[in-house]
């Protein structure tokens, strides 16, 4: 699934400013333990998230996490801004909370993990 | 053989991670295989977290060599009570601040064990600890 695509499902707002249209995801991950994402080895990765600080962003950067849901309005810093945007990961800003970003994505074929 | 050496601030959580940061770095320029690089580089970012989480100072030394990566991390802090109790998934010692930031559930250490080939620690109550990390490369164990 191309982020385009996400950010549609999810009401969201893709708020990093690199091209992502090369970006393809298959799986996804819903948590806000960032020890629980680092124990990832899949490749096209999403995480959906509660969690906004700036180790949301470096836990993605180690996981090879290459978009990352913020639910429920929760902001993003002008510092996990520019990290993401460094490090090529997507931020998607949603209204949404985590349960049914889970729910839509998941119907539509974004797979699980564990 | 390649070699690189970062400070770390003990409760500086702006700045974990950023010699992960910088080795992953390093190792995609020197085409290292992205599986590699990313046990290296998730075990080297929970160890990192963890001077920053419970020491008061640490030195990340990384040695890139041909057949392997060694990474030592040396920290002046409290130490470990048990490390027998802290290799145990669940086990933890955080504070509140620590699981804001989405860690401290016990998961670091045995999770760094799982993505190195070799991994010691040496740590000794009120001064600190070492940990060092060993990975091959190329299936050269």
């Amino acid at each position: 699934m191309n982020i385009s695509t996400i950010v549609d499902l999810t009401s969201g707002k893709e708020i990093t400013n690199f091209d992502s249209s090369e970006i393809k995801i298959d799986f996804a991950m819903a948590s806000d333990l960032m020890s629980d994402v680092l124990t990832l080895d899949t490749e096209n990765t999403m995480l959906i998230t509660g969690l906004a600080n700036i180790q949301t962003i470096r836990t993605a950067e180690m996981s090879d996490v290459h978009c990352i849901v913020i639910a429920r309005n929760k902001r993003s810093t002008p510092e996990m801004i520019e990290l993401a945007n460094e490090s090529g990961i997507v931020i998607i800003e949603s209204q949404h909370a985590m349960y049914k970003l889970s729910g839509v994505l998941y119907n539509k074929g974004i797979k699980e993990i564990y | 053989m390649v070699t690189l050496d970062y400070k770390v601030e003990g409760g500086d959580f702006t700045n974990a991670g950023y010699a992960s940061s910088e080795v992953k770095k390093v190792l995609k320029k020197l085409n290292v295989d992205p599986k590699t690089t990313r046990r290296v580089v998730v075990s080297l970012y929970e160890a990192e977290v963890n001077v920053v989480a419970h020491a008061y100072r640490g030195e990340i030394l990384v040695e890139i060599n041909i057949d392997k990566i060694v990474i030592k991390l040396v920290d002046e802090g409290p130490g470990i009570q048990s490390v027998d109790d802290a290799m145990q998934e669940g086990f933890s010692t955080a504070t509140p601040e620590v699981r804001q930031m989405g860690f401290g559930a016990g998961m670091g250490l045995p999770n760094i064990a799982k993505n190195t080939d070799k991994f010691n620690i040496d740590s000794e109550v009120g001064v600190g600890t070492t940990l060092e990390m060993i990975t091959y490369l190329n299936n050269n164990k």
